[in-house]
């Protein structure tokens, strides 16, 4: 007994990995890294939405953001550890949670689940494709490297003509919206459901809590879609 | 030669006998205690407590249960609560009052001795399960919240919404876990014990069948305790679960313990009337809804109104009628008769019209259905999920059923039978309740058994013992496993034409009819005749398929119910030699002019202890007088 | 009523099963679903078949032994309601009823509908009790408790461990199971003692007994036959968080 007593009590590196192997310590990881992202998903599109604004507004914003280096290196860094965190963590669950049930039931109904919910890894999936190229055209701007020469009036990178390019692109512009609706709808259940991982969520709130997770998803992809439906239509030049 | 009872009663004033006995009694060396081998069959309140108890204490405990997980045992059904003499409610209660109470409700038909002890240890069960984190009723204040239940005077019942045996049973479970997780406790769920093993004829082990693999097995031991419950299901319809059997104490009464007042069997009047032949089992529903519910009858015979339009003067409260005092909460074999009575009249209600109304509307105007729906919501809910029907809007119909046996393997105030090493506890053995049962005493008696008496006095038998435990491969081992293969073999061989089921369903109406609520001699004796008959078409033509190799659910009910077709006839034989009629016997022969029972003190003031001498043979009946020092034996009133 | 019942057969945990179509006839809707099976199975006796095999006992909804996934819902389509106690009312004359067994892989079949549930006993095992010996208690009433804890405690604690919770699951999680009996103890400050231990060490079984992760859903709670909600999952997941904290501080 008095070894196992022991073995609670460890080193706080020792915790981190009892954490990380328990599936309640990856649905911890699962909930703060999503919202990390969460809140860069809502700063970005805060920051995007200023293609409406103007080309100077979002050419400024563009340039202050990539101004300290040190800062802009360390959001990337948490950025990038977030995503790798949450990818790495969701597919180790998905492994035990298969492996929990090898033979599946010819008949289920998922009582009380949603599109949202039932559909997590789809989303999940098709959201990391898409930040992939997501990165690879406008930040890595290796898809058209062409970007990479756009400059505006003041001489700062001409984000606005960019994404105005990229958007003009019918194809780019779908997959863009169906991604963004698959985040929002990826997000309608994990906001919520990261409170609940987190031990924040009780009857009380419950309702509250689904609600405003689905208001901000529905807020989400109508900011987000905005932007190429905005530049298809020509709202925005 | 008849066999010459002790009962061990220790000398002195009864309210000393046991803190007397435990100053006296041997103790075990805590170091020699791992070298003791107990086995306990069943994991209900008695032997889940029991188990982890002696695990606590150091011994080596091997615990045994049919279900999958000790949690199941049919004590997690009992619903009203548990009886404890606390007196936190200044009412005026104390352990001589449960003492006396318990004694009087089991008309004059109990021990002294253990009933006092009983009241005595019921105030540390109490402790003990809140300490265990049992979730009992609070009031606002903080305190433990107590309720007056099944008759009696005094607020002494605590309760755990009406899940107190689920609670308590959970308690016992997770103290049994816990020893588990230690290594004192090595359970055995789905195992059946078949037989017992007498060496020197002493209790030395069990032979038990894995009913997974279907291997049977000796398992060896210093000293074995059956802990597994009543014997009600040999009615076939009760509120026992589906699985309770008498195979393990009816083993051992082949083997020679004494089986002590059968006949004694408590019939619960709050249950859900049957509602066709496919019926499984009855459903019991607290007793406590009659604190609140008024029993009623149409007044006129054939009154098929529906009973919301039946006018109060139309209605027979029977109850408030017959016993003004008592009313509604009368005692439960006297409800029961009662239902009886104006059923057999033919003003019973429902399909079959065995049934009467418990009516709640009173109760809900004058504290509201909120009140009514917090006190009892989880048993109106019951009831509308198997009937279909809403109990806030019209009366619940109920009708009594088989509920509980006091009748069990006689044991001394050691709560050792008469075979050494054979312990028996709980609602297995005889040693409470007299001829009835109190409500919430069952609880009580099983956590007290198992916490707290028993784990006291198989020190002195350990402390005694000279033979030590015996290989499971001694010859009487092989012997008893041998047994037990061939009559599994024979009952699978058998290839009739009729189902276990269909045996037990006609030996259950056959127990009803005859040896049930009220009992005649010419019932009796017709029910001795018939009892014998089916058990021989069961021999020849029962029908049970597949292999003993494998897990078989119908060979498992065959062995149950072929052992309740030679139990029944000893029930019967019980009945018939009682000619008097006292708890939960009644006898028409012998009542009063106002049809209640009627003891004969003078000649039936003993526990009828039978001994066993061959199948079709009668017993041997060996009487234990029962001498009353302490109370005057009275007739009870409930008028 | 008549129906057509597909039941899942299998000889023992090493043969593969299969589904196997039975009719049931003149159905009656009074019986529980249990009484209907029975009647099934009294009918196959007589034929000199094997009777399907499935797990009950109490059939009152209160010892958690029986089972069953009943057309993809654990203990069929009433709310909190076990099988025992499902009456054949719910369904009308034709009707098809798929019945397998629980699947999990901590789960196993043993035979037809019965499934080895032991790994709920090796979770409490691994902590779900006060650690208190018999003897010693002191007076029930030396301890206070507020009405309020208490209710919330016997909540949690009316869990009768059926599984139906890690069957209705999309990943067979064991987390309502394992929070309830967490919940419990931890509501009441007799289990306040050694709440950090309890729950790290039955996280731990919960996971090595090889159940999958919560979903967040909800499937479990509305499978639940004793109403236990998800509540009791946040509060594990705070106690397992704090104690997480705990131990690597101190």
């Amino acid at each position: 007994m008095a070894a196992t007593a022991r073995s609670l009590r460890a080193s706080f590196s020792g915790v981190l990995m009892r954490l990380w192997r328990s599936s309640l310590g990856k649905k911890y990881v699962m909930a703060v890294t999503g919202l990390i992202l969460f809140a860069f998903v809502v700063g970005h599109l805060l920051g995007n939405l200023l293609i409406f604004a103007g080309r100077t507004q979002i050419n400024e914003y563009a340039q202050v953001l990539k101004s300290n280096l040190p800062l802009l290196w360390s959001a990337r860094l948490v950025l990038l550890v977030s995503v790798v965190l949450h990818v790495v963590a969701a597919s180790q669950l998905a492994h035990t949670d298969r492996r929990a049930r090898r033979i599946r039931y010819s008949k289920f109904h998922i009582l009380d689940s949603t599109l949202a919910n039932r559909t997590l890894i789809v989303s999940g999936l098709v959201i990391l494709g898409f930040v992939i190229f997501h990165l690879a055209q406008f930040t890595l701007l290796v898809v058209d490297r062409s970007y990479a020469t756009l400059v505006d009036a003041a001489g700062r990178h001409d984000v606005h003509r960019m994404m105005i390019e990229g958007f003009q692109n019918p194809v780019v512009s779908v997959f863009y919206i169906i991604s963004v609706a698959l985040l929002s709808l990826h997000l309608s259940h994990g906001v919520a459901s990261s409170f609940q991982s987190l031990g924040a969520r009780s009857k009380k709130i419950e309702w509250n809590l689904k609600r405003v997770s689905l208001i901000v998803a529905i807020v989400l992809f109508a900011g987000f879609a905005s932007i190429p439906v905005a530049v298809l239509t020509g709202l925005v030049k | 030669m008849s066999i010459k009872l002790n009962s061990k009663i220790p000398a002195g004033p009864l309210d000393d006998k046991w803190t007397r006995y435990r100053q006296e009694m041997k103790l075990v060396n805590p170091a020699n205690k791992r070298k003791f081998d107990v086995i306990v069959v069943g994991t209900g309140l008695a032997g889940a407590s029991a188990a982890a108890t002696f695990g606590e204490l150091g011994y080596n405990v091997k615990a045994f249960c049919f279900q999958d997980s000790p949690r199941r045992a049919h004590s997690i059904a009992a619903q009203g609560g548990i009886n404890a003499a606390k007196n936190y409610r200044n009412d005026g209660d104390s352990v001589y009052r449960l003492f006396y109470d318990t004694i009087k409700g089991g008309d004059f038909r109990s021990r002294e001795a253990n009933v006092y002890r009983l009241a005595e240890v019921s105030v540390h069960i109490i402790d003990q399960c809140v300490a265990q984190g049992v979730p009992f009723a609070r009031e606002y204040g903080g305190l433990l919240d107590n309720r007056s239940f099944g008759g009696a005077q005094v607020s002494r019942t605590f309760y755990a919404r009406g899940q107190t045996g689920q609670q308590l049973l959970l308690g016992a479970y997770q103290a049994l876990e816990r020893q588990i997780h230690l290594g004192s406790v090595k359970m055995y769920p789905r195992t059946e014990m078949l037989d017992i093993v007498l060496i020197d004829g002493q209790a030395k082990g069990i032979i038990a069948r894995d009913l997974v693999t279907g291997k049977i097995e000796a398992h060896s031991a210093n000293a074995v305790v059956l802990a597994t419950g009543g014997y009600g299901n040999v009615f076939f319809l009760s509120t026992n679960a589906k699985g309770c059997n008498v195979t393990a104490t009816y083993r051992a009464f082949k083997k020679g313990a004494l089986f002590a007042n059968p006949c004694y069997t408590q019939i619960h009047p709050t249950c859900i009337p049957v509602s066709g032949d496919h019926q499984s089992k009855l459903t019991l529903m607290s007793e406590s809804l009659r604190n609140d519910g008024r029993v009623w009858v149409p007044k006129k015979l054939g009154d098929n109104r529906h009973p919301g339009q039946i006018p109060d003067d139309a209605r027979d409260y029977y109850l408030e009628r017959k016993y003004p005092s008592y009313g509604n909460l009368a005692p439960r074999d006297i409800a029961s008769r009662a239902a009886k009575q104006v059923c057999d009249e033919g003003r019973g209600v429902g399909p079959g019209g065995r049934g009467v109304y418990l009516d709640f509307s009173d109760a809900i105007n004058r504290f509201g259905k909120h009140k009514i729906e917090e006190r009892y919501g989880n048993l109106f809910e019951m009831y509308e999920r198997i009937t279909g029907e809403n109990a806030y809007e019209q009366p619940m119909r109920i009708y009594p059923a088989v509920h509980y046996t006091m009748g069990g393997l006689w044991v001394d105030y050691e709560l050792m039978s008469n075979i050494p090493g054979l312990f028996v506890i709980g609602e297995a053995n005889f040693s409470d309740h007299g001829a009835n049962r109190l409500g919430a005493s069952a609880l009580m008696q099983g956590l007290a058994d198992g916490y707290f008496v028993l784990p006291q006095t198989i020190a002195g038998y350990f402390a005694g013992q000279k033979n030590g435990r015996y290989p499971n491969d001694h010859p009487e081992f092989r012997k008893a496993e041998e047994e037990a293969r061939s009559r599994i073999n024979k009952l699978l061989s058998i290839k009739g034409k009729r189902t276990v089921a269909d045996f037990h369903r006609e030996l259950g109406k056959l127990m009803w009819d005859d040896v049930g609520m009220a009992r005649t001699e010419a019932s009796l004796k017709q029910a001795l005749k018939r009892i014998p008959e089916i058990r021989h078409e069961f021999w020849e033509n029962v029908n049970v398929p597949g292999s003993a190799s494998e897990l078989n659910t119908a060979l498992e009910y065959a062995g149950r119910v072929a052992d309740f077709l030679e139990f029944a006839q000893l029930l019967a034989y019980d009945a018939l030699e009682r000619e008097e009629s006292c708890g939960g016997h009644f006898r028409e022969e012998y009542q009063t002019e106002d049809g209640e029972a009627l003891r004969n003190d003078e000649k039936f003031s003993y526990v009828a202890a039978w001994e066993f001498k061959g199948v079709d043979q009668f017993p041997e009946l060996t009487k234990e007088p029962l001498v009353y020092e302490e109370v005057r034996m009275t007739q009870r009133s409930y008028k | 009523m008549n129906l057509t019942l597909r039941i899942w057969r299998q000889k023992n945990a090493n043969t593969p099963g299969e589904f196997v179509t039975y009719e049931a006839k003149d159905v009656s809707p009074d019986m529980s679903f249990l009484e209907m099976l029975d009647v099934v199975n009294e009918e196959l006796m007589r034929r000199g078949e094997e009777p399907i095999a499935f797990d009950n006992d109490c059939r009152e909804g209160i010892c958690g032994m029986c089972s069953l996934m009943i057309n993809g819902v654990p203990h069929g389509p009433l709310p909190q309601t076990a099988t025992c106690q499902l009456h054949m009312r719910v369904y009308k004359d034709g009707d098809a009823i798929t019945i397998e067994p629980w699947r999990a892989a901590p789960f196993p079949v043993i035979k037809d509908l019965i499934v080895d549930r032991s790994a709920f006993d090796r979770i409490i095992q691994s902590g779900g009790y006060v650690s208190v010996s018999t003897g010693g208690a002191p007076d029930g009433n030396t301890l206070p408790i507020p009405k309020d804890d208490a209710d919330r405690a016997f909540d949690a604690a009316a869990c009768i461990g059926c599984g139906a919770c890690v069957a209705a699951c999309k990943n067979a999680s064991a987390v309502l199971f394992t929070s309830a009996k967490i919940s419990h103890l931890a509501l009441m400050p007799q289990g306040k003692v050694e709440q950090d231990r309890r729950v790290l060490k039955m996280v731990a079984q919960m996971d090595e007994e090889g159940f999958g992760a919560c979903t967040n859903i909800g499937s479990c709670e509305a499978a639940c036959p004793k109403g236990i909600t998800l509540d009791n999952i946040a509060r594990m997941n705070r106690l397992y968080l704090k104690a997480s904290v705990k131990s690597g501080l101190e």
